[in-house]
């Protein structure tokens, strides 16, 4: 994956003279996890630059680049350092368009490495979603296979609104095959059958669609077909393919690894409480990170959703 | 006569006396820039009063009044080219006037009518009215650093105010521009208050020196004095357009109103300090040189005073006359296609604003 977002960022820049890439550690180094490679020395360091280690000015002057014209791409380095950033993401970057009546996009995209299953110390984890996705304004994206980063990832830059780009760290490391630009290639807003079946559909998002596909694999063998629905876009969230899902499983499981409370999965749940109520045979269930902080690594596997809370969630709503 | 090099005493041009010198050639200007820096202030001190009267009627939602700070607004704005972009704060009517912006289309703002007025920005160079404290000053950074690379010899120019030196965009800021060489002008009108806190209470530091650590100039000007706020900034624009130096301009200046007209200023600011700073007076020191000089008759200050009264008088009506915008403007701009959900929630608003009454016809006193 890293390679298919780092060709992504290769082509827009090759492609579009305006692109920018920014972010701390992002030149000379590549990025910490080398998404980033290669370009400064390509492009240069007028395009691709290193920035003093401060996220809320990354973010702020991205804005600015942009209202000069410019398409800035700009790395947060982990998702639990982007905070800082929120007030001119939330404050600014969101709202600017609406504020100039439609007259000034700001076609940002902020790309956020998130998530946990790494093993990595305090604040390297976090599934900070919901914040962004709560946000009016804002297209939220999580990508979970290499060729659809790569696919979203040039759809975001391309984008004319701003665009939370989460990136998930444990899959990083994915291989695919197959083509890139290919015909196979979905715009954001579009969610992906990854698997059909009949039984339940299982929805996630980043890291824990492997993880939802894995416990299909599973669910298989002992008989009950998982419908896989990757959502790869949370805002605009895609609610036809949502609602037509779970109308033919009629049982449905939403699985991420944010906290439970006030989660992404809560607004799934509501949308199919609004769209699909009727073809309902079960309530339907969240398997979630715990409303905790996040963990220590050497406990985080009790924490992340698992093939097992998975199907345990997934052996209740079937035997409901 | 420059406006460069460290001092403890704010840099001053016009004399206190009003017979003193004024070395015009130095400064730049012609005598016709001189009565038209007059006529800017004139200007922005009655719109700025009319501003305040329609709030107290209700006709704004709320309006801060930039009243004592006229000759720091509009000695700025005026030492720039049009080129050149300003991304401002709250306060700075003085400046948008400057900057031609309609002040119906400004106020809208206030009026609630719009979030950022209705006027478009890129025709005035002129950024939206930012309320987050300090949050503006990273725009124009990052809009210098775009038209550094784009080799665009123009200059951003961020008002903010002492309290905002306070704010982490502040600092971060003021080293990205330094770091980036992005040719940003940092303009603090520091008016001694923030809403209640005095700048004492705010940072030890003179403000003006924190430029140094950043590795730029850093300039006192007396806020209340046009022409040193005219010159500092002419000098400072000169030299980011010459190789990208930011300049840090504190112009020393003093909030004369409340922080908003929801603020009562007599619960914190000392009567006494208010009367001091009455006597400095920005239009009324101005104008006392002008006649003194003989630059100004008579003639020409009653004229203007004719314009102020009848441009606070278009303003109040074209303020008075407008109507809120239709409700569906509430979701025609949150992206640039209106996505499924948002259209779905779009017409819900819509079918319970036809029960209610035709939004566009309904009027805010109705």
């Amino acid at each position: 994956m890293v390679k298919a977002l780092n060709e992504a960022l290769r082509r827009s820049l090759s492609e579009d003279d305006r692109t920018l890439v920014l972010g701390e550690d992002v030149g000379v180094l590549g990025g910490v996890f080398r998404v980033t490679d290669g370009l400064q020395a390509e492009f240069g360091d007028k395009r691709v630059f290193d920035t003093p280690l401060a996220e809320a000015a990354i973010a702020g002057v991205s804005l600015g680049l942009a209202l000069a014209g410019w398409r800035p791409v700009a790395e947060m380095q982990f998702d639990g350092f982007s905070y800082p950033a929120l007030d001119q993401v939330i404050s600014h970057v969101a709202k600017y368009r609406y504020r100039s009546r439609g007259r000034q996009t700001v076609p940002i995209v902020i790309r956020i490495p998130f998530a946990g299953g790494i093993g990595a110390a305090e604040h390297h984890s976090e599934s900070p979603e919901a914040y962004y996705a709560h946000t009016a304004g804002l297209k939220v994206v999580a990508p979970s296979t290499p060729i659809d980063a790569y696919d979203l990832l040039r759809a975001s830059i391309a984008d004319p609104d701003p665009v939370i780009f989460f990136e998930p760290k444990s899959r990083y490391w994915s291989k695919e095959e197959g083509d890139l630009d290919g015909a196979s290639a979905l715009p954001i807003g579009k969610a992906r059958v990854l698997r059909e079946g009949s039984d339940c559909t299982v929805i996630a998002y980043g890291a824990m669609v492997a993880r939802s596909l894995a416990a299909a694999h599973a669910a298989a063998a002992r008989g009950t077909e998982l419908e896989v629905l990757d959502l790869r876009t949370l805002v605009p969230l895609d609610l036809d393919a949502l609602a037509a899902s779970v109308r033919r499983t009629g049982r449905a499981v939403v699985v991420h690894e944010a906290p439970l409370t006030a989660g992404f999965g809560a607004e799934v749940v509501a949308r199919l409480m609004e769209d699909a109520f009727d073809y309902l045979e079960a309530p339907v269930l969240r398997v979630t990170g715990y409303d905790t902080p996040y963990p220590p690594a050497t406990i985080e596997s009790h924490y992340l959703p698992s093939v097992e809370r998975i199907l345990d969630a997934v052996d209740r709503v079937t035997n409901y | 006569m420059t406006a460069t090099g460290p001092s403890e005493e704010p840099l001053g041009v016009l004399p206190s006396a009003s017979d003193g010198e004024v070395d015009l050639e130095a400064l730049g200007l012609k005598e016709e820039d001189l009565r038209e820096l007059y006529r800017l202030m004139a200007l922005t001190r009655r719109a700025d009063l009319e501003a305040t009267a329609l709030q107290r009627q209700g006709e704004l939602a709320v309006y801060p009044p930039l009243i004592g700070q006229e000759a720091a607004q509009v000695g700025s704005a005026f030492a720039l080219r049009e080129s050149d972009w300003i991304f401002p704060s709250y306060r700075e009517l003085g400046a948008a006037l400057v900057r031609g912006v309609g002040l119906v289309e400004y106020l809208h703002f206030y009026r609630a009518t719009w979030h950022g007025g209705t006027y478009d920005a890129r025709e005035h160079r002129f950024g939206y009215v930012s309320v987050p404290v300090g949050s503006q000053i990273l725009h124009a950074v990052g809009y210098a650093m775009g038209a550094r690379l784009d080799g665009d010899p123009l200059v951003a120019l961020t008002y903010f105010g002492d309290g905002a030196t306070s704010e982490g965009d502040f600092h971060e800021g003021c080293n990205f521009a330094a770091v980036f060489r992005a040719p940003v002008i940092f303009f603090c009108q520091n008016n001694q208050w923030a809403i209640s806190v005095p700048v004492s209470a705010q940072t030890v530091a003179p403000i003006w020196k924190k430029a140094e650590a950043y590795g730029f100039p850093g300039v006192c000007v007396d806020g209340n004095d046009v022409l040193a706020v005219y010159l500092a900034t002419r000098e400072a624009a000169a030299r980011a357009r010459e190789d990208g130096t930011p300049t840090l301009i504190e112009a020393v200046t003093y909030r004369l109103g409340p922080h908003s007209t929801a603020d009562d200023a007599s619960r914190y600011q000392p009567g006494e300090e208010v009367e001091s700073w009455k006597a400095r007076d920005p239009l009324v020191r101005y104008r006392a040189w002008l006649e003194g000089t003989g630059l100004a008759d008579q003639t020409f200050l009653d004229e203007v005073e004719g314009e102020a009264k009848s441009f606070a008088a278009e303003m109040r009506s074209g303020v008075i006359g407008s109507d809120p915008r239709p409700v569906e403007e509430m979701f025609r701009w949150v992206f640039e296609d209106v996505p499924p959900h948002l259209a779905r929630q779009r017409n819900e608003a819509l079918r319970f604003a036809a029960e209610a009454g035709d939004p566009e016809v309904k009027t805010r006193r109705a």
